[in-house]
């Protein structure tokens, strides 16, 4: 059998992210002729599970109370035993973009006997080989890896890949009981960043600022636009290192990957780390005085002019025109 | 107590993209007039590990080790200069590849032979990725091959009740969590481990410190797929991406006009969402 499974966390749910990933599971098992099967890791709401089932040929559910807190070591444990339960013959085990499943990957795939690959952005077989594309130098160039080994362990840029379809027939749902052992690191206390409106990761429009803004007040005027438009907020790496936003704002490198509809740079140059984690937007909109900026190379459309002039009199043609 | 932390020596990450070119036949980015430097994860590592040792009130020994070229000493050197005790070089041969699972076998190999003296570490410092190829697969693999529990995204360690109390980064906030030692975590930055500049003494110093060198022989392990850095996987194809998109800027006589063409784009994107 050529089966693919996608590895979930059950306290997450059926996010855009795992929708993401079983897409992208759902596309290589019919290029494998084979089943996609979901693995996941503790208790989820019936609803996920119901969706769940709508997209896949088979649900195992591993099933532990330590597992409704995320604990590393239990939830990998757990996703071994689940990968046998399933079958554990999959050619892929994909996993979404979460911290939790990032750090799961690499760990699973050791585990399992296979290669581990991150931030993938598209996957395709080639023969027994998966082939993973992903950025490389900071997002100055395109690498394309072959996995020797199976199964090929992936996280993926999961929210650029499409939803998996409807199956014209639910999946079987099984659950199966783990045995866990205790953790030798526990996380003891979380502290939930306190978060306005939707996640970054998940917002349709965001409105992004950058060192060319010359300090956090220009943020407010930022927000006024946002809020015309139903925007969130997001800013580059300079702006949150200089403390004018929280570095929960950053989209680059090191902080999140986006994927909305609109990304409007204001006052961002465009240095290929912030590129990178704004490559999977839609529609790229910049404002920015110099016209020679990287980021007129990125973006559909745009205005070479000074965001003083420009912001607020957008904000109220936008007020105007949404009513 | 014992910590330590790995280091990887990378082509310098702000070289501009004009200036970045890929080496067809290596597939890898060709160094051209490129410094080489330490990775900032890693050095954010190192940082940690020195403000765990000062929290601590100074009982801690700090060990920094690297798999490279010869060249990557300067990094060992560096970090020592930054007041790490001392430093392991296991001399890598030429090849650029990055699999992850050969490079955390060398380092899991040099680890345990760095332990057999002084029993193991408590704690094991890795950057989450690196600047260069960022597959950021390293710490996982090494937390494997070493049999210890491992924690991600890092940002500080505190010396706690028989444990180690650790700060780090995920999608949803801070958590906070209790390690017993022998542990492994990868570290990420925030505004606390921005690494320090060494003291000009400290670098004069830094070449009296211990700088021990291995190579794969010295550690069993000369086969061909760690030489080549080809156990899981391989870098197929490489190549810088096209400016693809052509920007269509707002035109018109008057700024007005220009930002109404602006905010009409906008407008429509933003109306198709529904």
């Amino acid at each position: 059998m050529a089966n693919v499974a996608v590895c979930v966390l059950g306290s997450l749910g059926y996010d855009r992210a795992a929708q993401g990933a079983a897409g992208a599971g759902r596309a290589l098992a019919e290029s494998l002729g084979g089943e996609l099967h979901v693995l996941v890791i503790g208790p989820a709401g019936d609803e996920a599970i119901a969706a769940l089932a709508t997209v896949a040929d088979r649900v195992v559910i591993g099933s532990n109370e330590a597992l409704r807190d995320y604990q590393p070591e239990q939830a990998l444990q757990a996703a071994e035993q689940l990968h046998a339960a399933g079958g554990g013959d999959y050619v892929a085990v994909l996993l979404s973009n979460d911290t939790y499943s990032q750090e799961i990957a690499p760990r699973l795939a050791h585990r399992l006997g296979g290669s581990s690959m991150a931030d993938a952005a598209a996957i395709r077989m080639d023969g027994d080989h998966l082939l993973a594309q992903r950025t490389a130098y900071g997002g100055k160039a395109i690498s394309i890896y072959r996995l020797k080994k199976q199964p090929a362990v992936v996280w993926l840029r999961a929210r650029g890949f499409e939803p998996a379809p409807e199956q014209a027939s639910p999946g079987d749902v099984t659950t199966v009981d783990l045995a866990l052992d205790p953790p030798r690191i526990r996380i003891t206390g979380r502290e939930v960043a306190a978060q306005e409106g939707v996640r970054l990761e998940d917002a349709q429009v965001i409105v992004s600022g950058g060192r060319g803004l010359g300090g956090p007040e220009p943020f407010q005027e930022l927000k006024k636009l946002a809020d015309a438009i139903g925007a969130e907020q997001g800013a580059s790496r300079a702006a949150c290192d200089a403390g004018w936003v929280p570095p929960n704002w950053q989209v680059g490198q090191t902080g999140k990957k986006v994927a909305p509809e609109l990304y409007i740079a204001i006052a961002i140059s465009g240095a290929s780390q912030h590129l990178l984690g704004m490559g999977d937007s839609k529609v790229v909109a910049a404002i920015n005085t110099d016209a020679d900026a990287p980021i007129f190379k990125h973006c559909s459309f745009g205005i070479v002019e000074d965001y003083k002039q420009v912001v607020p009199l957008l904000t109220d043609k936008l007020q105007a025109m949404t009513g | 107590m014992k910590v330590l932390v790995c280091l990887k020596q990378i082509l310098d990450p702000d070289v501009p993209a004009r200036d970045f070119q890929i080496d067809s036949a290596a597939k890898a980015a060709r160094r051209g007039g490129a410094n080489l430097v330490t990775n900032i994860f890693c050095e954010n590592a190192v940082e940690t590990a020195l403000q765990f040792r000062e929290a601590a009130g100074g009982d801690v020994k700090i060990t920094a080790l690297c798999y490279g070229e010869s060249s990557a000493e300067d990094c060992l050197r560096k970090a020592m200069a930054m007041t790490v005790d001392e430093a392991c070089l296991v001399e890598r041969d030429g090849n650029t590849n990055p699999d992850a699972e050969a490079v955390g076998r060398v380092l899991a190999a040099a680890i345990q032979r760095l332990e057999q003296d002084g029993g193991p570490f408590d704690a094991v410092l890795v950057g989450r990725e690196s600047g260069d190829w960022g597959v950021g697969q390293t710490g996982g693999l090494l937390a494997e091959e070493l049999g210890r529990p491992a924690l991600g995204f890092v940002e500080s360690l505190q010396p706690g009740n028989g444990s180690v109390t650790l700060r780090r980064q995920t999608d949803v906030g801070i958590e906070v969590a209790e390690a017993e030692p022998p542990f492994l975590v990868t570290i990420t930055n925030n505004e606390d481990n921005v690494p320090r500049i060494p003291k000009t003494r400290d670098v004069m110093m830094s070449y009296r410190k211990p700088l021990q060198k291995l190579s794969l022989a010295d550690l069993e392990l000369d086969s061909e797929e760690i030489r080549t850095g080809s156990s899981i996987f391989e870098v197929d194809e490489i190549f810088i991406p096209a400016d693809e998109v052509e920007c269509e800027l707002a035109e018109g006589d008057t700024l007005d006009e220009r930002v109404d063409q602006l905010a009409r784009r906008i407008h429509e994107v933003v109306a198709s969402i529904g």
